[in-house]
């Protein structure tokens, strides 16, 4: 991450002290992860901020200010999670947060007939894509046409920070605390980011305008127009679909009819989490049905109310342990006992039949004849890609993975790309995909836009995906992680002088040495159905930290980064190389395990 | 170093002394000029590459162009006082920052910090080639 200064210092001083203006670039804030190309240096990922300090006198003097990256891993992963956007933290006030997302709603912009380019869909890829857009194409004129009500924002912190917010209005203010104790708000920019609709064709040097709350319902791709819900028809030279997905129901509930859907939240948006959050302050039981990413990270950001609120907050899923399609059968089960810690009360193996209302209670019965009586249900049982496009449109929907089927440089047809959830694409590496995370779509949303913008790039640099379970579970992921793989995972065993404990504490990952025996031994008793453990696991070994390699035909394929942050460089080229590896323990030794 | 099996998984410990010895595992070499990698902020051959996610949101907000124009100004003057020849660019720059004062906050905090830390980075982009992003 860049950034450059130069100037001697006494110019420098000078200019800092007329005037500054400080931008961090997000996107390397990050948690360094998911990006960065050059292996083996893991040691200077300095992040230079620039900032210009220019005399007001005319005197010309200007800086960069450099700071220094802190490698602590909250840090990192928090930042990640700006994705593409520019963090403007020491911008508006909480109480500015919140009208920013609905700002132009109630209005009625003249929408212009024609936009060269239309990212249809307001999320983090077409946001990724227009920022893409407008550096490589001066003055390029952006119009982003998104059903949301609200400017573009990130979802991660909708499952994550905002849970753990101090601040008792964090609904509305939706900002949260970043690793380095700044705080920004989930929205990437602020209203004065954009352009007015109806300023787009004529404004200076071009810009993103948003059209929020409409939706397009038909392409004509042949014609490159689109028509929207309530007649517009724009014109387009160039076109994102990044339409994201909808949260999947169970049938289960859907039959149940609507006094159980009245108590279902199936989450995704701004106002999901709003209401979630009311609700967990007015209930007395939530249940959560899902065992995947969103479902886990729920139950554990609801579980800390449990401890703190007398919350009765349970999980089910049909699978044998939380992550249980992503993780290897053994870390899936310690996983489940992880979130158990947490206040969770995990039921696995559990499918659901039915759901019903009995009395005032929800009662959720599932095929083995258990029952779970509930107030409400947070259904997060995955995502279908939003393609009622591809009708109209003539576009490829994939058979096996949903989505908008484009190759390998995300495009559909002549003018048309997709990125996102709703583009199942050709990885040059892995082949053809299709991934629902946070990282891809800052990461395709900007290929598309340098595409857009006539790159002719294929996707070669691999997304990434975080996420924390409690403070004992934390991982970084890469590639094809999928349970049925075959893994290889090489953790690092403490010894005599380097205990848990100590491991832990130079780690700063948290493992909790002293409970951690009774960890082992309830799992040893919960897993006796899959007993994915060969054996009681002896002194000192234990799933506290480490690297897991998913191979396909011998070859990595997938990692997890497993408490362990800072390597994703060394994850990325051992995926990008796809070389056949004889012993991974070799290769596991690059990631060292036992360092910070 | 221990070793298990569980059905298609592989676990091993290993202690930090097994780890010790280096890696006989082979990486391939990087290709320098990969068309297709990510680049830092300058690209292999000198020019900008204004898609770098480190410029966060200065090529494409608002001030895109300014900025642009500014920096480019920068990055490839020869004057001895490396862009002292830019001061037109840096006041329009300027100007258009003005006018977004949330996009482009003037910080008053922690001014002998940022001294500080200029000094450090007073080198032009030997830091591009590191990267960055995502996320």
């Amino acid at each position: 991450m860049v950034f450059l200064c130069c100037f001697s210092n006494k110019l420098c001083s000078l200019g800092m002290l007329l005037q500054r203006w400080n931008v961090l670039p997000d996107l390397q804030l990050s948690r360094q992860v998911a990006s960065t190309g050059v292996p083996g240096q893991k040691g200077s990922n300095s992040v230079f901020v620039l900032i210009m300090g220019l005399s007001t006198l005319g005197a010309g003097a200007y800086a960069y200010k450099a700071i220094q990256e802190s490698k602590e891993r909250y840090a990192s992963r928090l930042a990640r999670i700006s994705g593409q956007s520019q963090d403007h933290e020491s911008s508006a006030s909480g109480a500015g947060a919140a009208p920013q997302g609905t700002a132009a709603l109630g209005t009625h912009p003249k929408v212009p007939s024609h936009v060269p380019f239309l990212l249809i869909g307001g999320g983090t890829a077409a946001f990724a894509a227009a920022r893409s857009i407008r550096a490589r194409d001066p003055g390029a004129r952006v119009l982003i046409v998104s059903e949301d009500p609200a400017l573009p924002y990130m979802r991660p912190p909708l499952s994550k920070e905002l849970w753990f917010s101090d601040d008792p209005n964090v609904t509305e203010t939706l900002r949260f605390k970043q690793w380095n104790g700044k705080e920004r708000s989930i929205y990437f920019q602020p209203p004065s980011f954009y352009v007015p609709v109806e300023d787009l064709p004529s404004v200076e040097n071009g810009g993103v305008a948003v059209l929020p709350g409409k939706k397009v319902v038909h392409m004509d791709v042949r014609g490159n127009t689109v028509k929207l819900s309530d007649g517009t028809q724009i014109s387009y030279d160039k076109c994102l679909i990044a339409t994201g997905g909808s949260p999947r129901n169970l049938p289960a509930i859907e039959r149940a009819g609507k006094d159980v859907q009245k108590r279902l939240t199936l989450f995704r948006k701004i106002e999901d989490f709003r209401r979630l959050e009311k609700i967990s302050r007015e209930v007395k039981s939530i249940t959560i049905i899902g065992g995947g990413f969103l479902g886990s990270e729920l139950a554990c950001a609801l579980g800390r109310r449990a401890r703190t609120q007398g919350l009765e907050v349970i999980q089910l899923f049909p699978e044998n342990g939380n992550m249980g399609k992503v993780l290897p059968e053994y870390l899936s089960n310690w996983t489940t006992e992880k979130v158990r810690r947490e206040g969770v009360n995990v039921l696995p193996n559990a499918v659901v039949k039915s759901v019903s209302v009995c009395g005032n209670r929800l009662v959720i019965k599932l095929k083995d004849g258990r029952k779970v009586e509930t107030d409400h249900i947070v259904a997060a049982v995955g995502l279908e890609p939003n393609v009622e496009l591809a009708k109209s449109a003539g576009l490829e929907v994939d058979s096996d993975f949903g989505g908008f089927r484009v190759n390998a440089e995300l495009q559909a047809r002549s003018n048309i790309w997709v990125a996102g959830d709703a583009a199942c694409f050709y990885d040059i590496k892995l082949g053809r995909r299709r991934v629902e995370h946070h990282d891809h779509a800052v990461v395709s949303g900007r290929l598309a836009g340098e595409n857009m913008t006539g790159a002719a790039k294929p996707y070669w640099h691999q997304s990434m995906f975080w996420s924390d379970l409690g403070p004992n579970v934390g991982y970084e992921a890469i590639g094809l992680v999928d349970s049925s793989l075959p893994t290889v995972g090489v953790f690092a065993k403490a010894t005599a002088k380097d205990t848990p404990k100590s491991a832990t504490e130079q780690s700063g990952t948290g493992i909790r040495s002293e409970s951690e025996t009774e960890a082992e031994a309830s799992e040893v008793q919960i897993s006796q159905s899959s007993s994915p453990m060969p054996q009681v696991p002896k002194q000192g070994e234990d799933y506290g930290k480490g690297v897991i390699f998913y191979l396909r035909d011998k070859v990595v394929v997938g990692i997890v980064l497993w408490n362990i942050f800072n390597r994703m460089p060394i994850a990325r080229k051992i995926i990008k190389d796809g070389e056949e590896h004889e012993d991974l323990n070799e290769v596991a030794k690059l990631f060292n395990i036992h360092e910070d | 170093m221990t070793s298990y099996c569980s059905g298609k998984d592989r676990i091993i410990f290993a202690t930090k002394e097994d780890h010790e010895t280096p890696s006989s595992a082979e990486l391939v070499a990087d290709d320098p000029d990969d068309p297709y990698e990510e680049q830092g902020l300058i690209l292999p051959n000198g020019d900008i590459n204004w898609n770098c996610p480190c410029l966060g949101g200065m090529a494409s907000g608002p001030c895109g162009e300014q900025f642009k124009s500014a920096f480019s100004c920068f990055h490839y003057s020869s004057e001895e006082i490396k862009g002292s020849d830019c001061v037109d660019q840096f006041r329009a720059m300027q100007e258009c920052m003005q006018k977004y004062p949330d996009l482009y906050p003037q910080e008053d905090e922690n001014d002998g910090k940022s001294s500080k830390d200029l000094e450090a980075a007073s080198m032009e982009a030997s830091a591009a080639k590191e990267e960055e992003e995502s996320s």
